[in-house]
């Protein structure tokens, strides 16, 4: 009785919240104001309903920390999916399948899959490489887009004033903004987390505001059209061949941003990155140079967006300063924070979902950002691991006093 | 130099609506140490809602002056209403979570709101009406300062002094001194910090809500998309009068309104915004703590 | 200690530091010698962590030397180093308030303190060469090594925010250690431990000195422990030191009798 009275007080206060927003319509030039009472209906119901789960869920999520404290830690045991995750001859059984289907792919569904999959493998790698920044040493950068537009039209323009081809560029376009990187780390890196995410936010919206108005050099909002796709030895391809190239090169991008970032994680300096998320007075207590390894993760997660960034101006033949704005960003650190922050499986989950849902239901697409702020904060309130939580590698002691053999 | 004088009350009426909206930034900075990326948002609701009630209102046959006090102070109640809710929500839950969690909640918020007045109402720019009428005293003037930049600039002057007596002299207002100084000792001594923080997320809407009246009426248009730049800029301000310091946020929205008002009027209007971002990088690099900040030290 | 050919490792010479009006620490001289178990006591805020973090970087002092001379290495003035350069000079320390790593294993934490010693770069852990990798495994064994001795070795891939408490200090004194020091500052590495935890660290203190070869500078409110185990005594009061002498020496002093009056010493 106590629950019901309360949602329903919830429940009438987000009436009155959003009365105004979601009830009232006002078209000022026609003088005419267009009432839409049922969505107070809507309101209502939905939060009555949500206040129930809501409450629930909190409840919960205190429920375990109390028993977190008390030393048994429910959240830490591995879960049904986790287990599977790390049973190491299934992983290599699902991974060998998974590269099997990924090779198949576009020759068992149409071009236009193809064009869909590339999209979501582009995001994919923009999301491991800000996973590096973001997920492994916690500086919050939501900046990320301005490094995708710098490899994007370091391509563009070299391509068209230089004819300089694909594969050239590639490696470039991702140390060019891997010097980006730096270049604006340099001084920004000693800020505290919070400062560092507005000044990368400021950062990407500069870049942007750049490239729409120096239009000597970046040919303004009209943007560069035109720009060569990814050649094979001067073959000539039609457009279903073409995607298909592309749809492999990608493949083998993701592949190896995937296994760079798997060995990173779990080296010195993928520790040192993660101690720095974790305590930065501690970290720098224990003898780790903050500068140089924040520096390298900011700079490192950077390369991967500008090679992305080629691929994507190659992709598109056609880009424009509206391919990078704030939205990109977010959607990118979505990805990681929704996937769940350092995991690498659980970013390109993250990725899948995120890009392809929208995608295959047209019907959501409207909703899509609304529901990803939402997802964000509601992951942060319950599930801050995210999807896939980061599972830490153990060791093995061979020739050490205790023995554990198995692998 | 009628020119300089332009730029500079330009200046000052643009910077006194980023000192509006920076106070929220900073009060709820220095109590919870959280960028409240949100805030924007709520400003954009406040302009939203004043919107829609002048529409509706103009439409009943409402005039003039009447219109401007009702719509701004439902901007303002619903503005307080909403960012009490958003705390409530999105960032009460993680009051012990790890220092990412609250920003990315917060950022997260920040495209909600946007996505939900555009669903609700409008992607598009819609007029809004110059609610600010053209006084006669100010007619010798007019070319100088018009009436709207003169009621911005007052009606901040007061809006900051009655801060000012609210945060020094009323029992609320030390609380909330006290609970930045140190939410746990605030607690012992009796203080319900909850509530401390609510109030200070209401009282930061409400100027946020003001600000959102008046530039939406002094620039005449509204979109879903406006609290976010003013809340980047505004924080921006915050940052640079060094942030949790009341004082310093107006002096670094004055600061920044003005800088980009030469800028944009000597130089280029293209480039505002890279000079606004270029002075927050400059502060930063060169005194970390912003004009009127402490440097404070971690405890160890 | 009386012996007084052993070797000085570090070595303050009035420190002073100020927050804007206050005094924390006042004109302090210290040295801690080769071999020796050296702890530093006091009342609550009378400077000892403020003296800890000016030592260790973390502060730069507004006055004073601090100068450390390593073995087989030149002396140097470590005023205002950074932290890191600090710890890689040979100094590490530990946190009154545990400052672990919550979300890496016990061991990785430990793996922390190995870094300064190491020196694989980006290129080396992508690429995977010999050399990564035998550093790497070199890296695992000596944690791990080190666990044992603190007594951690079966917890090595719990997370560390899942050990006890007791644990988790012996934790941060085997990750201060990864760091090869040749000193080691312990800010209260009995706080909050049981009687049975307490003589534990007891013993492991005195192992680190006698079997490791590292000296000890500890601040300590357990009055049991730090005359049992100290072989000099700094007293702080005020950001001044009252007195430096033996346990003994300490015991007998009335300037430090009257600073603790009233304070409770766990006897």
């Amino acid at each position: 009785m106590k629950n019901i009275k309360q949602s329903l007080a919830v429940s009438l206060w987000f009436i009155f919240l959003t009365f105004p927003l979601m009830v009232v319509k006002v078209n000022t030039s026609d003088q005419l104001v267009q009432w839409r009472w049922m969505n107070i209906l809507w309101i209502g119901l939905a939060t009555f309903v949500l206040s129930f789960v809501w409450r629930y869920a909190l409840a919960r999520k205190e429920a375990r920390q109390m028993a977190a404290q008390s030393g048994q830690d429910e959240q830490d045991k591995p879960s049904r999916i986790q287990a599977l995750l790390e049973d190491q001859s299934l992983r290599y059984k699902a991974m060998i399948a998974l590269l099997i289907f990924a090779l198949a792919f576009p020759w068992v569904f149409d071009t236009y899959q193809s064009t869909i999959m590339i999209s979501a493998l582009i995001y994919v790698v923009l999301g491991l490489g800000l996973n590096i920044t973001v997920g492994l040493a916690g500086l919050l950068d939501l900046g990320y887009v301005a490094f995708f537009a710098v490899g994007a039209y370091s391509y563009a323009l070299l391509n068209h004033h230089f004819g300089l081809g694909f594969w050239t560029i590639l490696p470039v376009g991702g140390i060019l903004s891997c010097l980006f990187g730096v270049i604006l780390g340099f001084p920004i890196l000693r800020l505290r987390g919070d400062y560092l995410a507005i000044v990368t936010l400021g950062f990407g919206m500069i870049i942007k505001v750049v490239l729409e108005n120096w239009s000597d050099f970046s040919f303004g909002p009209s943007g560069i059209a035109n720009i060569d796709k990814p050649g094979l030895f001067g073959l000539k391809m039609d457009i279903a061949a073409s995607t298909t190239y592309i749809y492999y090169i990608m493949i083998g991008l993701v592949v190896l941003t995937i296994i760079v970032t798997a060995r990173l994680k779990n080296s010195r300096i993928g520790r040192a990155w993660i101690a720095l998320r974790e305590d930065e007075i501690a970290c720098v207590a224990m003898g780790i140079d903050m500068a140089r390894t924040k520096l390298s993760a900011y700079a490192l997660g950077a390369f991967w967006a500008g090679m992305v960034g080629v691929m994507f101006a190659a992709k598109t033949t056609f880009i424009n300063p509206a391919s990078f704005t704030f939205m990109e960003s977010a959607i990118i650190l979505s990805i990681v924070v929704l996937g769940g922050m350092g995991s690498i499986l659980g970013v390109i989950l993250g990725a899948m979902i995120l890009i392809l849902l929208p995608e295959y239901l047209r019907a959501f697409s409207e909703y899509r950002m609304i529901i990803f702020g939402a997802a964000m904060v509601v992951m942060m309130i319950f599930r801050p691991q995210g999807i896939i939580s980061n599972v830490r590698q153990k060791y093995e002691f061979k020739g050490l006093k205790e023995k554990s053999e198995n692998v | 130099m009628e020119y300089f004088i332009e730029l500079f009350l330009g200046g000052l009426t643009r910077g006194s609506i980023y000192a509006l909206i920076a106070l929220g930034y900073t009060m709820v900075y220095g109590i919870i140490q959280l960028i409240n990326f949100a805030h924007g948002e709520i400003y954009m609701i406040g302009a939203f809602v004043a919107y829609i009630v002048c529409g509706v209102l103009t439409i009943y046959g409402f005039h003039g002056v009447s219109i401007l006090i009702i719509a701004g102070l439902l901007a303002i109640v619903y503005s307080c209403a909403y960012g009490y809710t958003l705390e409530k929500v999105a960032y009460r839950p993680l009051r012990n979570a790890p220092r990412l969690s609250p920003l990315i909640s917060a950022i997260g918020m920040s495209i909600f709101l946007q996505n939900y007045v555009l669903l609700a109402q409008t992607p598009d720019f819609l007029p809004f009406p110059a609610l600010i009428p053209d006084f006669e005293f100010m007619e010798p003037i007019a070319h100088i300062i018009g009436s709207p930049e003169l009621v911005i600039l007052v009606t901040t002057l007061v809006t900051m002094i009655m801060l000012t007596v609210l945060i020094k002299y009323t029992k609320i207002g030390k609380a909330m001194r006290a609970t930045q100084q140190d939410m746990s000792m605030a607690r012992l001594v009796g203080i319900n910090v909850d509530r401390v923080i609510s109030t200070t997320f209401v009282i930061g809407s409400a100027l946020a809500a003001i600000g959102g009246v008046l530039v939406a009426s002094y620039i005449g248009q509204v979109n879903f998309y406006i609290g976010f730049i003013a809340g980047v800029k505004a924080f921006t301000a915050a940052v640079l009068g060094g942030i949790g310091s009341v004082p310093g946020a107006v002096l670094g929205g004055l600061v920044l309104g003005l800088t980009e008002s030469f800028a944009a009027g000597y130089i280029s209007s293209d480039y505002e915004d890279v000079f606004a971002f270029g002075l927050l990088v400059l502060i930063l690099i060169l005194r970390p703590s912003g004009i009127l900040g402490r440097a404070t030290k971690q405890k160890v | 200690m009386s012996d007084t050919t052993k070797r000085t490792l570090l070595e303050v010479k009035g420190l002073t530091m100020d927050f804007g009006g206050l005094r924390a620490v006042d004109s302090i001289d210290l040295t801690v010698s080769e071999g020796e178990i050296a702890a530093l006591i006091g009342p609550n805020g009378a400077g000892k962590t403020t003296f800890f973090n000016c030592v260790t970087g973390i502060y730069t002092p507004t006055d004073g030397d601090i100068l450390i001379h390593p073995k087989d290495k030149p002396t140097r003035r470590v005023n205002g180093s950074k932290p890191n350069m600090v710890t890689t000079l040979g100094m590490a320390r530990t946190f009154q308030n545990i400052r672990l790593f919550p979300d890496m294993t016990v061991l990785e934490n430990v793996m922390i303190g190995r870094h300064c010693r190491t020196k694989t770069g980006l290129t080396g852990a992508i690429l995977r060469g010999k050399a990564a990798r035998k550093e790497e495994q070199e890296i695992v064994e000596s944690s791990y090594t080190l666990l044992e001795k603190v007594g951690l070795g079966e917890f090595a891939n719990e997370y560390s925010k899942n050990l006890p408490y007791g644990a988790q200090r012996r934790l941060e004194i085997a990750r201060a250690m990864a760091t090869e020091p040749f000193l080691l500052l312990l800010d209260e590495p009995a706080a909050g431990m049981n009687p049975q935890e307490t003589a534990d660290l007891d013993a492991l203190i005195c192992r680190i000195r006698d079997v490791e070869k590292i000296a000890i500078l500890l601040i300590e409110h357990d009055m049991k422990l730090v005359m049992n185990i100290s072989d000099t005594i700094h007293v702080m009061e005020y950001g001044k030191k009252i007195a430096t002498g033996t346990p003994q020496q300490i015991k007998d002093n009335p300037k430090v009798i009257e600073a603790y009056l009233g304070e409770e010493t766990e006897a």
